[in-house]
């Protein structure tokens, strides 16, 4: 159904890329690092750098604030307060499809709704649910599509078994032929080219050598 | 029957070709919901015009009523509804929005922009009760009978066709 494809999937939210939280500590401390540099901008600070004596002091100040925005930014590297509840949880979104863009899952995705759902994980997480209560969850909401590893049952057996099946239907193909022609006396075959030259070489001379021996080398 | 045997490629092919067909056909973005034939998630919602007013999933039990996730912000809501809109005015079916995480101000705005078809909308801020319904994108529009089970599922718009050949007669079903 075209219409379909208008559905107003969550990346058309225009706030969406731009979430209304700093998502990472760090961006906040890359923004007044930015400013402290702008202050060179200023035009009586570029006054005072022109002077060589205040130059080494302003380069020592200006490294020392960038320093510092740097510790502090390195400090603020672990973003997660538990960075073992956000392991388990980035391990079980990776399991979860993103509904919104299908082939990334839940881990990967920066649409509205893995973000939400991401949040739902560890907060089901923090309440002590185990993996199976939060996979319970949410195939209970969205069905079994949100699996990256779908169930085995009744209607998913061919998407399970399927490939190997035909892999296996095709061993036993080439193997029966192989059998078969194994069986065949020479006679039914095609004389090998090879042979046919030989032949044909022993019995006459060169014009016959050189016409097998054209196409086949 | 030996001689038929290099019709077995072709066979192969057309097979092959068959379903490549059939799935050119198929919406990857409509995932089946798994609450269709299911109890309605329960939930309690305050009222986008009166915060002070909750809708709970009891309230609406013993009629038939049609669930339309829409937002502001959300473009493909502005094809659709002039349509809810038509819906309202001929009471096909009671219809209850669920105003998907977004602000207040900005989905009243619309609402008095565009006409209001909603019996009442329910303001879902942090999209909690959206990802209960399944909730995935946004127009999304269920129907629920009776008993509070829901019937029906449509992803996307609404269109008049969809409207006629689907809804009203499952309303009419439901309601007969």
């Amino acid at each position: 159904m075209v219409s379909a494809v208008f559905h107003a999937f969550q990346p058309t939210k225009p706030r969406l890329f731009g979430h209304g939280h700093v998502a990472n500590p760090r961006d906040t401390h890359g923004y007044r690092c930015g400013l402290r540099l702008a202050l060179t901008k200023n035009p009586s600070v570029l006054f005072v750098l022109s002077s060589m004596k205040h130059c080494t002091r302003w380069i020592v100040i200006l490294t020392l604030a960038l320093l510092a925005g740097w510790a502090q930014a390195k400090e603020a590297v672990p973003a997660a307060e538990d960075p073992a509840l956000e392991a388990r949880m980035l391990r079980i979104a990776t399991e979860l499809r993103c509904l919104v863009c299908q082939n990334q899952t839940i881990a990967d995705s920066h649409a509205e709704l893995a973000v939400d759902l991401r949040n739902q994980v560890k907060e089901m997480l923090k309440r002590g649910d185990s993996d199976q209560m939060i996979i319970d969850y949410m195939t209970a909401r969205y069905g079994d599509f949100v699996l990256y590893r779908p169930p085995v049952k009744a209607t998913t057996l061919v998407l399970w078994f399927g490939p190997a099946v035909l892999l296996l239907g095709g061993l036993v193909t080439l193997y029966v032929v192989l059998r078969r022609r194994s069986r065949l006396s020479p006679d039914e075959f095609e004389p090998d080219p090879d042979d046919e030259g030989a032949a044909v070489g022993a019995a006459s001379d060169a014009p016959a050598r050189t016409r097998t021996s054209g196409p086949h080398d | 029957m030996k001689k038929l045997k290099f019709l077995i490629p072709l066979a192969i092919f057309l097979g092959l070709a068959g379903f490549l067909l059939v799935g050119l056909g198929l919406n990857p973005r409509e995932v089946p919901s798994p609450l269709i034939g299911k109890p309605a998630p329960a939930f309690e919602l305050p009222r986008l015009d009166d915060p002070t007013q909750k809708v709970r999933k009891e309230d609406l039990l013993g009629k038939v009523w049609m669930l339309n996730v829409w937002a502001s912000w959300c473009a493909a809501c502005r094809d659709e509804h002039p349509y809810l809109v038509e819906m309202a005015k001929r009471k096909i079916v009671p219809i209850y929005g669920l105003d998907y995480k977004d602000t207040r101000a900005a989905g009243q705005q619309t609402l008095s922009r565009f006409g209001d078809p909603y019996v009442a909308s329910l303001f879902d801020a942090d999209g909690r009760v959206g990802i209960d319904w399944g909730v995935y994108g946004v127009p999304e529009t269920f129907i629920i009978d009776k008993a509070g089970v829901i019937r029906m599922k449509h992803i996307g718009p609404l269109t008049p066709e969809v409207i006629r050949d689907k809804i009203e007669p499952l309303v009419r079903q439901l309601n007969g």
